[in-house]
Parts: C-alpha cells; sequence; structure tokens
C-alpha cells in the first residue's frame, strides 16, 4: 500500500520550503513577545529626562536624584576637592576616562561639564551595588582628610570626579549620564540634545 | 436551615434581575455614523473638543499624550500649547485634577473614566447621545438625555449646540408613546449651526472610538500581511501534505 | 564535503545512540509517531484533537507573557488590562490571542466531541479516552471560568458572582460552601487572587497531566475512524494493520496543513475582529468591576450559554433555585455516561439506522438553540422554548438505549471505506 515510486527531490524541496516558510512565520511570531519585555511606554514616561533645580546647593554639598530609577548623584564640589582630583592622577587607574563610559563633553580629567559640579550615576561599574558617599577618610586615598565613595559590596573605592583607584575590583569609573545645563542654575538629567 | 433558604433567596434575587434587566435593555434606536479612524484632522479635531469639553471632569486615565501625539500627528510643543492643561510631561496619562471626592458632591456620581467607554457603550450610542440633550426642569442639571435617561451629566455642549426641547406631540392613535429623536425641536441656537455641531460630534466620537483602542489601524494593517502569510503557508503546507499521501491508496 | 557530511552524521546518529541507551528516546518516537498506525480514512473532523493541543500551547504561551504584565488585585486588574493593551508593547496582539484562544478553545473541542457522536469513539474499548476527554472538557470549563475574572470588568465581576451564587443553592452546605469560594461575603479581590492563582497554577497543570492520560489512552488503544472499524482486527504478515498508516509522517503533514487553516481563521479574528461582535469580548467588560451596579444585561460568554439556558428553564421548586443547578450539573456531566447509554451494535453514524441519526440531530439543534437562547432576555416564549429543547437535550441521553437498541444498523464492512 505504500508507493515505492516516489519523486524524492520534489519531496525534499516542499519540506524544505514549507521548513522556510514556517520557520519565518515562527520567527516572526516570537517578535511580539520578544518586545512585550521591553520597557512599557509607562517604564519610558517614568523614566523620561528629569529637571533639578541645583540654585541651593552649597559648595561641598551632594545630593541624590533618580532618572530611570537609577540613583543620579549630584556633587558641587570645593576648590580643594576639584585640587584633589588633579593631584590623585597617579593612583586612579583610568586618569583621562579612555576606558569608561560617558558622553564626550565629559571626557576630561573632572568628568564634568562644568568643573564645579560632579553628575555621574551612583552604581558601581563592577557589579552594580551603589556605593556611598565618603565626606572625609576615605581609606586609600590621599590621607585619612580625603573622601570619595566607597562601595560596601566589594571595597571599590572613587574618587570625587567618579574615577575608581588602583586595585580594587571595579574596572572602570563611574558612569555619566547625558545631561545640561538649562540655565546656570537648572540641570536636565537624561538629556543632552541641547533642548534649549 | 435559615441560611440554605437566605442563599436561595438572594440566588433567585439575581436570576430575576439578569432577567428583568434584561427585558429593560433595549430602548430606543441608535443614530447611526460612520467611524473612520484614518482622518487624522478629524482626529486632532475630536481631541480639541475632548481635551477642552470632557477632560474637565472625566478622565482617560489609560492614553499618554506623546501616545496620542504620535498616533495623530501632533508635535510635542503643539500638545503642550493646546492640548494639555494639567501637566507638561508629555508621557503623562490623562488624568484630571478633580478628585473623585469632589466628583461625586458635585455630580452625585463619580463622572467614569472616558479611557474605553466607546468600547463599552459603542460609537452610534455616544454619537446619539450628545444629540438629545433637552430642557427639563425636574433634573438637577436642568436637562435630560433621550439616549441616556436621567443622566447625572450637564449639556457640556450646549454653547456649541444650543438647547432642545420634546415637543409633546398628539398621536392621533392617542396611545402612550415613548419620545423619539423626531421629537427634539431646537429652541436657542449655538455658536455652530446644525451641520457644523454634526461633524463636531463626528469628529469627538471618532476620537474616542481611536481613545478606546489606539492600536486599532495598525492591528488591521498587520492583519493584512498576516492573512497574506498564511495563505502561502496553506498552498505549501498542502502541497506538501498532497505529496506525501500520493503513498497512500 | 562528502566526509565532513559523513562525519556530522555520524556524530548526530552517536549522540542518538548515547541519549537512547539513557532514555527512550527513539522508542517514544516510534510508540508514538513513526510507528503509531492510524486509519488511513481520517477525515476533516479528526483535525480537531490536533488544534485543541495548539490552541492549548498558545493559551499557555500567551498566559505566561500575559502574567508579566498582569496585576490580580481589585485595584489594579483592570488598570493592567489596559497597560498590556497599551503600554506594553505587543501587548495587545498577545492579549486578543489569549482572549481569542479561549474561545477558539471550545469552538475546537465542541467540534472534537461532535467528531466523537458521530463516529461512535466512545464505545468500547475507548470509554477511558472518553472519560478523560470529558475530565479535561470540565477542567478547561472551570479554567474559562477562573480566566475570565481577571480582567475584572463588569460582566468579570458579576459572572462570577451569579456562578459563585449557584452553589450557595445546594441545600445545607451551600451558603458556606459559596462563602469558602469567595473567601469573602461577596466577591472581591480575595476571591480574585485565588482565581488567578487556580486559572495560572492549577488548572494548568491538571489539564497537562489529564492530557497525557488522554494521549496514553489513545495510543494505547488506538484511534477509531469515520467507518468505526477497529483497524488492528485486519493485520498483514508484518503485523501492521492493512488500512493503517504511519502517523509520522502522513498526519503530521496533514495536521500542519490543518493548523495552517485554523490559523486563518483565527488570526483573521486576532486582528480583524477581537471582540467578535461582543461575544469574546463583552461590551460591559469595558468597564471596570462595580459591586453596587449589575450591569443591565448580563449573559455569560458563548461557551456556557446552553447551560446558563438549561438553569433558567427550570422553574425554582419550593423557594429553592436547586433545581436548576442540579439541571445544568447533569447537563455537563451526562455525557460521561455515553457509552453506557448506547446500545448500538455499531459506532458510526454511517451504518446505523435513522433513529439515531434523527437523536443526534435533534441534540445538535436543541444545543445550539440552548446556546441562543442563554444570551437572550427572558420573556415567557424563550423560557417555554428552553424547557422543550432542555427536554430534547436530556431525552438524547436518557432514551438512548432504547432507541438505539431498536435501530436499523446496517451491515458493517470489514475494510474501511475511502
Amino acid at each position: 500500500m505504500i508507493n515505492s515510486d516516489v519523486d524524492k527531490s520534489r519531496r525534499r524541496f516542499l519540506t524544505a520550503a514549507a521548513t522556510v516558510v514556517g520557520g519565518a512565520g515562527t520567527v516572526a511570531g516570537a517578535v511580539p513577545f520578544i518586545a512585550t519585555m521591553t520597557p512599557s511606554a509607562k517604564a519610558k514616561a517614568i523614566g523620561a529626562p528629569i529637571e533639578v533645580d541645583i540654585s541651593k546647593l552649597q559648595p561641598g554639598e551632594f545630593v541624590i536624584e533618580k532618572w530611570q530609577g537609577k540613583p543620579i548623584w549630584i556633587l558641587r564640589r570645593t576648590q580643594e576637592m576639584l585640587d584633589d582630583i588633579t593631584a590623585q592622577a597617579d593612583i586612579v587607574s583610568d586618569p583621562v576616562s579612555d576606558a569608561s563610559a560617558q558622553p564626550e563633553y565629559a571626557k576630561n580629567e573632572y568628568r564634568a561639564r562644568e568643573n564645579e559640579f560632579l553628575v555621574v550615576i551612583g552604581l558601581c561599574t563592577h557589579l552594580g551595588c551603589s556605593p556611598k558617599f565618603i565626606e572625609k577618610g576615605l581609606d586609600g586615598s590621599l590621607s585619612a582628610e580625603k573622601g570619595g565613595f566607597f562601595c560596601p559590596c566589594h571595597g571599590s573605592r572613587f574618587d570625587f570626579a567618579g574615577r575608581v583607584f588602583k586595585d580594587v575590583p571595579a574596572p572602570t569609573n563611574l558612569v555619566v549620564p547625558p545631561y545640561q545645563f538649562l540655565s546656570p542654575s537648572r540641570l536636565l538629567i537624561g538629556d543632552d540634545s541641547e533642548v534649549v | 436551615m435559615k441560611g440554605f433558604y437566605k442563599n436561595n433567596k438572594i440566588v433567585f434575587i439575581l436570576l430575576m434581575m439578569i432577567s428583568a434587566g434584561a427585558s429593560a435593555a433595549g430602548g430606543a434606536k441608535l443614530m447611526h455614523m460612520e467611524v473612520d479612524l484614518s482622518d487624522q484632522a478629524s482626529l486632532q479635531r475630536g481631541a480639541k473638543t475632548f481635551v477642552n469639553y470632557c477632560l474637565s471632569c472625566h478622565s482617560a486615565a489609560y492614553m499618554r499624550y506623546n501616545r496620542m501625539g504620535e498616533d495623530l500627528g501632533i508635535s510635542d510643543d503643539v500638545l503642550k500649547a493646546n492640548f494639555m492643561f494639567g501637566t507638561d510631561k508629555v508621557g503623562d496619562t490623562m488624568e484630571i485634577a478633580m478628585s473623585p471626592e469632589d466628583a461625586d458632591s458635585f455630580f452625585g456620581v463619580t463622572p467614569p473614566d472616558l479611557s474605553v467607554i466607546a468600547r463599552s457603550r459603542g460609537a452610534d450610542w455616544l454619537y446619539s447621545y450628545f444629540k438629545t440633550f433637552y430642557v427639563d426642569e425636574s433634573r438637577p442639571f436642568g436637562v435630560n438625555n433621550l439616549t441616556f435617561k436621567d443622566v447625572g451629566m450637564p449639556h457640556v455642549l450646549w454653547q456649541l449646540q444650543g438647547m432642545q426641547r420634546l415637543t409633546k406631540r398628539e398621536h392621533h392613535d392617542g396611545a402612550h408613546h415613548a419620545p423619539g429623536y423626531e421629537d427634539l425641536e431646537s429652541i436657542s441656537y449655538g455658536s455652530q449651526n446644525e451641520d457644523e455641531y454634526d461633524r463636531t460630534v463626528r469628529d469627538l466620537v471618532n476620537f474616542m472610538v481611536y481613545l478606546g483602542e489606539p492600536i486599532k489601524l495598525k492591528r488591521v494593517s498587520i492583519g493584512i500581511w498576516v492573512m497574506l502569510y498564511l495563505f502561502v503557508l496553506t498552498i505549501v503546507t498542502y502541497l506538501l501534505k498532497k505529496e506525501y499521501w500520493r503513498d497512500v491508496h | 564535503m562528502a566526509d565532513i557530511e559523513k562525519q556530522v552524521i555520524n556524530g548526530l546518529t552517536g549522540l542518538r545512540d548515547w541519549v537512547d541507551a539513557r532514555f527512550p528516546l527513539v522508542k517514544s518516537w516510534n510508540e508514538h509517531l513513526a510507528k503509531y498506525y492510524a486509519p488511513k480514512n481520517f477525515n476533516f473532523w479528526y483535525f480537531f484533537g490536533s488544534l485543541a493541543l495548539l490552541v492549548l500551547v498558545i493559551q499557555i504561551l500567551t498566559g505566561i507573557w500575559l502574567t508579566m504584565n498582569y496585576n490580580p488585585s481589585a485595584e489594579g486588574a483592570f488598570a493592567s488590562v489596559e497597560f498590556i493593551m497599551r503600554d506594553v508593547p505587543g501587548g495587545w496582539f498577545i492579549r486578543y490571542m489569549h482572549s481569542t484562544g479561549a474561545s477558539a478553545f471550545f469552538v475546537v473541542i465542541f467540534l472534537h466531541m461532535f467528531r466523537t457522536l458521530l463516529y461512535g469513539s466512545y464505545k468500547k474499548p475507548r470509554e477511558l479516552l472518553w472519560l478523560s476527554g470529558m475530565a479535561i472538557y470540565l477542567v478547561i470549563m472551570g479554567e474559562a471560568f477562573f480566566g475570565y475574572l481577571l480582567p475584572w470588568g463588569q460582566m468579570s465581576y458579576w459572572g462570577a458572582q451569579v456562578i459563585i451564587s449557584l452553589f450557595g443553592a445546594i441545600p445545607f452546605i451551600g451558603p458556606d460552601l459559596a462563602e469558602w469560594i469567595r473567601g469573602d461575603f461577596v466577591v472581591s479581590g480575595v476571591t480574585l487572587n485565588r482565581f488567578f492563582s487556580l486559572h495560572v497554577i492549577a488548572f494548568p497543570l491538571l489539564l497537562l497531566g489529564l492530557i497525557a492520560v488522554h494521549i496514553l489512552a489513545l495510543h494505547e488503544v488506538g484511534s477509531n475512524n469515520p467507518d468505526g472499524i477497529e483497524i488492528k482486527k485486519n493485520k498483514g504478515a508484518d503485523g501492521i494493520p492493512l488500512d493503517g498508516i504511519p502517523f509520522h509522517p502522513y498526519y503530521t503533514v496533514k495536521d500542519i496543513f490543518g493548523v495552517a487553516v485554523f490559523f486563518i481563521f483565527f488570526f483573521a479574528v486576532v486582528f480583524f475582529a477581537p471582540e467578535m461582535g461582543g461575544y469574546f469580548l463583552e461590551h460591559a467588560n469595558f468597564n471596570p468591576a462595580d459591586p453596587f451596579k449589575t450591569p443591565e444585561h448580563i449573559a455569560p460568554v458563548w461557551y456556557f450559554t446552553p447551560y446558563y439556558a438549561i438553569l433558567r428553564a427550570i422553574p425554582s421548586i419550593a423557594g429553592s433555585a436547586f433545581p436548576g443547578v442540579v439541571a445544568m450539573g447533569l447537563a455537563v456531566n451526562i455525557f460521561l455516561l455515553l457509552p453506557w447509554l448506547d446500545r448500538s451494535p455499531v459506532k458510526s453514524i454511517r451504518y446505523r439506522g435513522s433513529y439515531y441519526k434523527i437523536a443526534l440531530t435533534a441534540f445538535v439543534i436543541s444545543f445550539i438553540a440552548l446556546g441562543w437562547l442563554g444570551m437572550q432576555g427572558v420573556t415567557p416564549l424563550y423560557t417555554w422554548l428552553a424547557r422543550f429543547f432542555s427536554v430534547v437535550y436530556f431525552a438524547f441521553f436518557l432514551l438512548m438505549p432504547f432507541y438505539t437498541a431498536m435501530d436499523n444498523d446496517k451491515a458493517v464492512p470489514d475494510r474501511v471505506t475511502d
């Protein structure tokens, strides 16, 4: 009852055609399933750029803002802090941020648009813990009088430019988000496309 | 035992409610309008009417301004200037400032969210509703509605439409008859004439249908491609089946 | 080139042998596909088993993805469904597949069951196959009922309220039972949470287990066919049924073609008419649940309406709605008795006498009529019609031992016909 005279090549061709057409459909069908797992319109709306008023920020004062759910550090640096950053060039592992992530305008010694203001994402580049702000007495910095950021998870340390010290687990400097000054006293974080 | 009878009564009442409600449903035949979601100009005009007249008391809490802007071809700047009053973030949803408690004390009910109202009421109902307000001094807001009897909402579009009243027409058979749309007659003019008001309402309902399901237009256009693909798949798999089944006698 | 090909084939064969020494891979493949011999005369009605499996896969996949964004709470459920429809990229597609899939499941299952009635597939030796199938049907009804509460719209809420109240009509334990099911004095967020748990975990697990039993039972006794002839009675010298063909590749390619055709209908609904005129997604369910306001007209989703019509058709006796509840329960469960009610010596309708043909036609008409009546409001005429069709519905089963025994059945051939 099973016919032996079979056109093998036609059969093979049709099997291949069905596999290709069916496979293409399966891939296309998988697209919406994958797409649903990307951030929703709600997450995007919440993660929209934020405006921060920095007019009341005193020299040496440190604040944490939230953008895309991430802690954004804003530090108004004193002249002493800026001097220390220059002096620490030898003990940080990436002093000019060659290997680190930041917008082009923050790829400098102070890692900032305006030297006075440090704006970085407060998540350790090692495994994503949030380091602590140590105003004075950061172990391993120039002296016990100096400060920086210390990550409690695995002991990584960063200076006041968010640069990582040598011989700690974190590989690169803290990430600088896109930002711009809307006015000398207003920051826009999350958007550097010159909206004004 | 006591509980047993009590609960039976509940079932009975529920069943009665269903049947009573069912026979009360139906009512007047609705006026019909064609919805055209591809008419962006109409949707934009409708959106304008919506944010100006509806959005002060009703929210559309599942709709984001920027989604509307994207779908209707309205830029963020125009959105902020002409469509957004309570917020300046284009990613926000169409919320209202009025709290449900305030609304409750003002209207006696909380005005429902309108995000999906077109999906529960239907376009024809909304179209008829906006056109059949009439003066009725016995109601709290001085108006009643032929489509939605004893509605707890004022006629917010009266400045556009003007006011109507229900004429008490004599019927030669003398039989009691429910008032129909033909019994409405204009008693004052609004800023729009009849045709203009009709267009305003069509645009508004058009927009509300869009609001109920923003993906609708895209859904249909994707569907056409899916159908074309499936016809190809059907042909290929049919040929494959036929080829294998040549074995079977 | 040929060398590499040979090496690849050798490598794959080696891997297969390695697995085979530790797991019955080839054996299972042969038992259930390549050497499972199915009758060669399957017709249109035999597509729906594999399609039911397909719909199950669709429901499980889309269900998993919906659960990623759904919020099972009275405060957040309705909003999270609209969130899926608008804010989640592609969420509308997943949701419409799931809502259309629910109705498609019943379409396919009803046709699958009707096939069984046509060709007597529940008869000896397939009683357990039939019972496991019925168990699947009952679980799917439960699954659909639980799932329908989750969007937390007006129909979800009041539908659940009415159905749970039915349990309250059971004498003595009813009120406590209804309260226990709800976990509250009325349907509330507590009810929603437990229905969610049952819908996404308990019942799907149950369903998968029962389907495994169903397929194992099928492959033990072998498939019936439109002639109702046992193909195992006519085996060739090689022990293979003369009227059998290997399931793979013949029925796999045929079923794949069936899937393509099914998808045309399925996706036409998903993309062009997901509400299906209010039958698949009811209009009133676009209003959030309001425990103080019953919608003007409530009706269950279409696949429950035949039973709902029977429920309403039975008058309450001595102030108790219990008889209606019992009738509804019986209407669902009486199918279980079919293998023992049917006294005919033949299986297929092709060789049955006119009594069965008339009875089956009357049954199908009543089932559809009851389904339609269940969606309508109650009027005296409709109530009497529902009573009439309920009587026909039950008569099909209760009179079956008589009319099937008396029927003038025809002679059944030895071999299947084409």
